[in-house]
């Protein structure tokens, strides 16, 4: 069981944004994707997600292209969890945690309160989505995506404006889905979270050619590799240090 | 069958029978022949009809309403931002202006109008499926119907054209047979089916247009639907009816806190929140003794803008995130 992206081209509007992405996702794997503002990282998981058309390569959903598949056997394979948290109605947890079943057009009792109790939104129930707090909202936001049992969980910065409490609770969550089977794939901002949590690190660049056309894989690999002390120096431009053993490493700036 | 679904099917079911023994005569139910001589014949040739009509059109209009604000994820969508209803109206006041207006010709020429609406919001934005680019071009439909109608009534051909064209922009029930039931019936009956099949839809956008597309929700598809479902409920309650604004935006707005607030649940029980809302509206419009008639669409705006305003202030009072 594999998501891969072979020589992945990508454009929004008329701007190229990514090329020549290549990289085999595996499941039960947490993957962080990272890099600086606007290299297209909320692109590639789009496209990764089935929702954008590459405009070059392609990406297989088990050695099969991802656009051979109809929407619904996609969306039941694939959860794709947008940056922010935006709910129209002020509809309750769990109704709000029921749309994942969507893709199956069941109710799902079952996987839907599976997915109520890995997120511990039993006390949460019937609240309604306007009276949640952040790291409520993303939690609940998140179990619409496991109500719907997907292979895959990809999620845009879902880190994004929370407390550092509310950060660690979630990414555990999203640590417990990928140690059960899923493959996750998350676009990350926090290095040090993606170098403690992430089995692998893509880093991409918009670094490098002249006539520029796109980013590239700057690095793909173990954290340690992957987010190296010249990694993020050529990648950010920002020299920096990690200190402490493996699983508790810090990034010191100076 | 939601519970608002069922409180409201139940007043619905009251209201009808006792809304035909109202008007300029009223009817004794005990005792139909001392209510004068036409009473069976006010019945059933004209109460009647006229009482099934604003069924179908306040059905039509709530349900429009509801998937409105649903695909525009926002509580103050009115299904006329679609271009849909000025269209339709400008189709029928194209038959005025050509002498065209009796019989089938005006809720023809309507229905031409709210086709055409369509056809162009479906050219303009049908490919994409983007919600921002099917607003605009609503809006845009809109204000260029709006242009034309009032286009046609400052070079109307002479006064009674024109004052056939201003009376019957501002809606009515007024004078409707079965025929025009016959019309509108299955036709508002289909765009309500059409608006059902888009309520999963609806219930995905909830959560954004990424989220719905990643649930396996196609945004050409759902506009389609959309177009058809609210050009049909909304282009023939023009057809019959004239402009009735307010419905499509209030009703829904009212039946939602009785519902769990996803859009899926409020197409019902706004369809028939709306039937009732035009029904007993109507029979206001017949009781008052005013020397000639109240056009239903002014009453409508009458009563709905004050009462609106008076609710959005409750709400604002009693919780900030009520509007939702």
């Amino acid at each position: 069981m594999s998501l891969a992206a072979i020589e992945l081209a990508l454009s929004r509007g008329n701007k190229e944004v990514v090329q020549g992405f290549s990289a085999a996702l595996e499941k039960g794997e947490l993957t962080a994707i990272c890099g600086p503002n606007g290299v297209g990282k909320s692109t590639l998981l789009m496209a990764l997600a089935g929702l954008i058309e590459p405009t070059a390569g392609m990406v297989l959903l088990d050695e099969k292209r991802l656009e051979k598949y109809t929407d619904q056997e996609r969306a039941q394979t694939i959860g794709y969890l947008p940056q922010g948290a935006d709910v129209a109605w002020d509809v309750s947890v769990e109704n709000l945690v029921r749309l994942g079943r969507l893709p199956h057009r069941d109710r799902g009792d079952a996987a839907v309160e599976a997915a109520i109790a890995a997120l511990d939104l039993e006390d949460l129930r019937i609240r309604p989505a306007s009276q949640l707090s952040g790291g409520e909202k993303a939690r609940a936001l998140l179990a619409r995506v496991l109500a719907g049992e997907p292979d895959w969980i990809l999620a845009d910065e879902p880190l994004a404006a929370l407390d550092l409490a509310h950060q660690l609770s979630l990414l555990k969550h999203l640590r417990g889905a990928a140690d059960a089977g899923a493959g996750v794939v998350i676009v990350l901002h926090d290095l040090t979270m993606a170098m403690n949590y992430a089995d692998r690190v893509a880093v991409l660049s918009d670094d490098g050619d002249v006539g520029f056309a796109g980013s590239t894989l700057a690095a793909d690999g173990p954290p340690q590799e992957a987010l190296s002390e010249a990694t993020v120096s050529s990648v950010w431009g920002v020299k920096a240090r990690w200190i402490g053993g493996n699983g508790a490493k810090a990034l010191v700036t100076k | 069958m939601n519970r608002a679904s069922v409180i409201f099917a139940a007043l619905l079911l009251i209201a009808l029978p006792l809304s035909l023994l109202a008007g300029r005569v009223w009817i004794d139910p005990f005792n139909l022949a001392d209510s004068g001589p036409n009473a069976a014949l006010i019945l059933m040739e004209l109460r009647l009809p006229r009482a099934l009509l604003a069924i179908v059109i306040g059905g039509g209009l709530g349900a429009a309403g509801a998937s409105m604000q649903g695909y525009l994820r926002n509580p103050l969508a009115d299904p006329g931002l679609f271009g849909i209803a000025p269209m339709a109206a400008l189709g029928a006041v194209a038959s005025f202006w050509f002498g065209l207006s009796g019989g089938w010709a005006l809720p023809i020429a309507a229905l031409i109008g709210a086709a055409l609406g369509m056809g162009m919001l479906a050219m303009i934005a049908g490919r994409t499926g983007g919600i921002a680019l099917f607003t605009l071009a609503g809006l845009m439909i809109a204000s260029l119907a709006g242009a034309l109608t009032a286009l046609a009534i400052t070079l109307s051909p002479n006064a009674f054209a024109m004052s056939e064209i201003v009376m019957w922009l501002n809606g009515a029930l007024t004078d409707r047979s079965w025929s025009e039931v016959w019309l509108a019936a299955p036709l508002v009956a289909l765009g309500t089916a059409i608006l059902m099949l888009a309520a999963r839809s609806l219930d995905a956008l909830t959560l954004g247009e990424d989220a719905a597309r990643s649930m396996g929700i196609r945004s050409s598809t759902l506009l389609w639907l959309l177009i058809l479902g609210v050009g049909l409920t909304v282009g023939v309650s023009v057809a019959v009816a004239g402009i009735i604004g307010f419905v499509g935006l209030i009703v829904p707005h009212l039946v939602r806190p009785l519902t769990d607030r996803l859009p899926s649940s409020l197409i019902v029980p706004s369809a028939l929140a709306g039937a009732l809302l035009v029904l007993i509206a109507d029979c206001v419009v017949r009781i008052l003794p005013l020397v000639t008639e109240l056009r239903l669409g002014i009453a409508l705006s009458l009563i709905g803008a004050p009462f609106f305003l008076w609710l959005l202030l409750k709400l604002r009072r009693s919780s900030s995130g009520a509007l939702a």
